[in-house]
């Protein structure tokens, strides 16, 4: 018997193939394979793979997805309440300072900041939390480190961090909390916050140079960092740890509930410094090491990443309270239950959002966020107020909206001659524009209705900010704020000394010069609208378009006039939005975030009271100041606050946006046998089309054939 | 023929310093290294301090192409430009900016880049081939002109068209295959299967075209009579002596891209979620990834030598009066 050639075998595999997909029990189109079917897995995406997954490095909320859920700071943010409030995660409580003076004498609570010399936190963590398995803890039978000291041949081997068999753990101790602080100075891995830091953190600076000479002396390829004391940081005994700051600090709590601040045990860091292993991409910043309810399993940023569920975590359980109306929303439903509910999530990488959305309409992404392309589909603004569209609600899709911690704003450069200065006709200049450039209009044209026009510096949600209107803007009619008419803008920039848009002096026409790093087609719409807002005064608006590096220089030389800038908090407090008008944050002086280079005394010295005191009625006060100020000099536009939309389907539980908490996957609930049933039903294969396709098929092979036919029995012309 | 081939590498070698020293100067002219560790660094409390260490480390922190501070050949030595074009003719890519192994990365992504092109490629070459004798074999009867308004229509469309057409029916009305995503193994083919369709099906149009305009010069030949006047018949002629003879203009255009399969489509990998080499470069440049910038531009230059160099070769093996000396 003949056998079967090459490419007949290859095709009859592939139609094997293809039938074996079709019969595997999942839908024909499911990406996912059949033995996951019915499983209490959590189907999410990322758009964009993350770049650091080493909690001294990572900074990016698309980092945070990722990291929040494997590490255990030792602080979290309580996931229902609002305003955002902190709780233990690792800690046994929330710690409070102790300050002293420079003597090292006890001050009260409420010490004037100036006497405060030092403060300090000792921060108390939870006995028996245990690491996730993993091979930096194996031990052979004699209880030595398994994975130390590989050799070659075992290196050859090893192609990812599951290649390694055995794996091992250890109780968290608050040594490890040290040793990731004194891991913020490691000369090789530019912790974006140790400049920051080493501002606050006792010897951090002075520690980096220690490092760095150590670094350059050591022997092997590993730095122990447990032989080099650091004065900021230091393990009180197996389960406290305390952390010196310098002066009064309040917002370091806030850091503690940040993925830098987590444990990294020293285990970790010799087993990943062996060398051979960093070229295989294994490494902590690819397979991170925590106590976190979640640990990552599979790193293939270019595919897909992996977490599961950490055996080892244990002791955290859903949130018993929240806020009026939680209860009714169904959220406390699982209150006492042990957290995290779901067993698995898998994320795929989605580059662009027609298959993210379509797949998530075919319920193979339990949730979404709203492109502008889809937004029309799924969402219709009905009296400012966001529904969903019949179709989306037929599908039993949720949404759910809640405005960021952001700021977008158009900042002008206080050290530009014509928008820059603090005299009277400055501030008028300002202010005109302020009331030209209509946001409430670029947020119904640009952004679908999502964000609320910006009325101060302080987003709602954040302690110190107050419903009500920018009296330099906006005027207060029927209990909502309504932007000035344009001929107050007028009559501003007329006593700036530009009637008619006009320079007074000269003749010459007002030229506003805003500089943009938004050069394509799609951004043509978005410089077309802000000139038209320009010209409702008669100012011309000159846009110069560049790139980003460009911007970046002409934002930190001080050399742009007008620009589009966003701020996304760090923390939920006052402080974090307020520094970015703080003089000596100057960027084109001081290299700071304040790219308005706004230097106001006042400003500043109210800036300085309140960074340093607690929330309370004289804080607001302050607060209220140093938002009339900002409003009066106008130093930036003050823009929209973004507004998220998120889709779930009906089979998901327990969503709650939370701008602050980025470790939310435990909270999250799923019924996979309400997706399964619906996947079903949503997803039938419609098999016409191939029948169609073959018989059209057929039928031109038909004629085609008889003309063949024809051609050959021809006779020749 | 050996002593041609080592006269082609000799002559890759300048070629691929002109293309290191141009990719290395438009690089440089709209990034500096600053803007590099700026975007590493990321935007938040950078310090001056901390950019000046990660250049430091990265060796970003010397002169680009001139070291004017000391003297002798080491003024041209003790450059970036010199130490990273060094280590890339030994085909040592390094480290990206985010500390992961280059050559590592491209062979994880070569497999997916190349499980979309290779079928693509070879079904497409199929196809257009026999689309465009079936036109021939038809010329100047109503089924030629059909085909050829069916192809001029199938080129004019965008090739972005056809994935979200092709996602839109295919995926999202009828349920046949994932509108996208990717597996290994076997489970790979459900994942392939329609951007596989879709690449061939938008190739046809300007392929078939082309093949045609081949086939059709050279069924005005002397030979082709002949054939015809010994009573072959019309499809012997055509495969037998036509599609043989118009092998050399058809290996040109088919054989210099086969290298390049590997650096995979940008626009089909995104789409289809395909985890290739397609989107490698331009992550790169949006991420002012110097040393991915230059290894792939330096594979990519290296891969259409090799394609030209494969092209001659490829015509001693299907026409024996040529020979490579």
């Amino acid at each position: 018997m003949k056998s079967t050639s090459r490419p007949h075998r290859f095709l009859l595999l592939g139609t094997l193939s293809l039938l074996l997909s079709a019969c595997d029990g999942a839908a024909w189109n499911s990406p996912y394979p059949a033995a996951d079917q019915g499983k209490n897995i959590l189907y999410t995406a990322f758009t964009g793979r993350p770049k650091h997954l080493d909690p001294a490095q990572s900074y990016t909320e698309d980092e945070a997805a990722f990291t929040a859920q494997v590490y255990q700071p030792p602080l979290q943010y309580h996931y229902l309440k609002r305003p955002y409030t902190l709780i233990p995660f690792a800690a046994t409580e929330v710690p409070k300072a102790r300050h002293f003076d420079a003597s090292g004498r006890p001050l009260p609570q409420d010490a004037d900041p100036a006497a405060v010399a030092y403060s300090v936190y000792d921060i108390h963590i939870r006995p028996g939390i245990r690491y996730q398995p993993h091979p930096a803890f194996a031990a052979d039978a004699s209880g030595k480190p398994r994975y130390f000291d590989l050799s070659p041949a075992e290196l050859k081997n090893i192609d990812t961090l599951a290649d390694f068999e055995q794996r091992g753990s250890r109780e968290l101790t608050a040594a490890d909390y040290v040793y990731q602080i004194k891991r913020l100075a490691h000369p090789h891995l530019h912790s974006p916050i140790f400049g920051l830091m080493s501002q606050y953190i006792a010897g951090l600076k002075d520690y980096a140079a220690t490092l760095e000479k150590a670094d350059k002396a050591k022997t092997g390829p590993w730095l122990d960092l447990r032989g080099y004391p650091l004065e900021g940081a230091q393990a009180v005994d197996r389960y406290t740890y305390r952390v010196k700051v310098k002066g009064k600090y309040p917002q370091f709590q806030y850091w503690l509930a940040m993925p830098f601040f987590s444990p990294i045990p020293w285990e970790a860091d010799r087993f990943y410094s062996q060398p051979g292993l960093a070229e295989k991409n294994i490494s902590l910043d690819w397979y991170p090491v925590g106590t976190g309810p979640y640990m990552l399993t599979e790193n293939d940023p270019n595919r897909r990443m992996v977490l599961e569920r950490n055996p080892n975590f244990g002791g955290e359980t859903y949130p018993t309270e929240g806020e009026p109306g939680d209860r009714a929303a169904g959220l406390l439903a699982d209150a006492g239950k042990p957290l995290p509910f779901i067993d698995k999530v898998v994320f795929t990488l989605e580059k662009e959002t027609i298959p993210y959305w379509n797949k998530f309409l075919q319920g193979y992404y339990d949730a979404s966020g709203i492109g502008s392309d889809n937004f029309d589909q799924a969402v219709q603004i009905s009296g400012g107020e966001a529904r969903l569209t019949e179709d989306m609600e037929r599908q039993g899709i949720q949404l759910r909206t809640s405005v960021a911690t952001s700021d977008m704003y158009m900042g002008f450069n206080l050290l530009d001659p014509t928008v820059g200065g603090y005299t009277d006709k400055a501030r008028k200049l300002r202010q005109a524009i302020s009331i030209a450039v209509d946001f409430e209009e670029f947020v119904s044209i640009f952004a679908n209705g999502r964000g609320i026009a910006a009325q101060g510096p302080i987003p709602p949600g954040i302690f110190g900010y107050r419903e009500g209107a920018n009296p330099y803007v906006y005027d207060w009619v029927d209990g909502k704020p309504r932007r000035k008419p344009i001929e107050a803008a007028k009559k501003l920039l007329a006593e700036a000394g530009y009637p008619d848009g006009r320079d007074a002096a000269t003749g010459k026409p007002l030229l506003i010069y805003l500089d943009t790093t938004s050069t394509g087609l799609g951004s043509k719409s978005r410089v077309d609208w802000l000139q038209k807002q320009f010209q409702k005064i008669d100012v011309q608006l000159v846009v110069r378009a560049t790139d980003w590096n460009r911007f970046q220089d002409k934002i930190r030389k001080g050399n742009a006039q007008l620009f589009f800038f966003g701020w996304n908090a760090d923390y939920p407090d006052p402080e974090n939005f307020l520094f970015l008008l703080y003089g000596p944050q100057s960027r084109a002086k001081g290299g700071g975030e304040n790219s308005a280079n706004y230097d106001s005394p006042e400003f500043n010295h109210l800036f300085e009271r309140m960074k340093n005191m607690d929330n309370g009625p004289e804080r607001q006060a302050l607060i209220d100041r140093m938002v009339d100020i900002l409003r009066q000099d106008a130093p930036w536009i003050f823009g929209y606050h973004p507004k998220d939309f998120v889709l779930a389907h009906a089979w998901t539980y327990n969503r709650k946006p939370n701008q602050m908490a980025n470790n939310a996957l435990k909270y999250q609930r799923l019924d996979p046998v309400v997706r399964e049933k619906m996947r079903a039903r949503w997803n039938r294969p419609v098999l016409w089309p191939l029948l169609l396709t073959l018989v059209l098929l057929g039928l031109a092979v038909v004629p085609a054939w008889q003309g063949y036919k024809r051609h050959e029995k021809a006779t020749a012309k | 023929m050996t002593a041609y081939l080592l006269r082609r590498i000799l002559y890759a070698l300048p070629i691929l310093l002109g293309v290191n020293v141009i990719t290395f100067v438009l690089f440089f002219m709209v990034n500096t290294p600053d803007d590099m560790a700026r975007m590493n660094l990321g935007v938040k409390h950078v310090t001056q301090e901390a950019i000046d260490k990660w250049k430091a480390e990265r060796g970003y922190d010397k002169p680009l192409l001139y070291n004017a501070s000391v003297s002798g050949a080491k003024a041209l030595t003790d450059t970036v430009f010199f130490e990273k074009s060094v280590s890339m003719f030994a085909f040592d890519f390094g480290r990206a900016d985010d500390g992961r192994d280059i050559a590592r990365e491209i062979k994880t992504r070569m497999g997916p880049s190349l499980a979309i092109a290779l079928p693509v490629f070879a079904v497409g070459l199929a196809v257009n081939i026999s689309f465009a004798l079936l036109m021939v074999f038809f010329r100047a009867s109503y089924l030629d002109f059909a085909g050829v308004v069916l192809c001029v229509a199938m080129m004019s469309i965008s090739g972005l068209f056809y994935i979200i057409a092709g996602q839109y029916l295919v995926s999202k009305l009828w349920h046949l295959v994932p509108i996208s995503g990717f597996a290994g193994g076997l489970d790979a083919f459900k994942f392939l299967v329609l951007p596989v369709a879709i690449g061939v099906v938008s190739g046809i149009g300007a392929g078939a075209r082309w093949y045609r305009t081949l086939f059709l010069e050279e069924m005005g030949k002397d030979y082709v009579r002949t054939a015809r006047a010994k009573g072959l018949a019309e499809t012997a002629v055509l495969f037998r002596h036509v599609l043989k003879n118009a092998l050399i203009p058809i290996l040109t255009g088919a054989v210099v891209v086969i290298p390049l399969l590997f650096m995979g489509s940008l626009i089909t990998e995104s789409f289809f979620g395909i985890p290739g080499l397609g989107s490698y470069t331009i992550d790169a440049i949006n991420a002012q990834d110097f040393a991915v910038v230059r290894a792939m531009v330096f594979l990519g230059s290296l891969l259409y030598i090799v394609g030209l160099v494969l092209t001659d070769i490829s015509y001693t093996l299907v026409d024996p009066r040529i020979r490579l000396e």
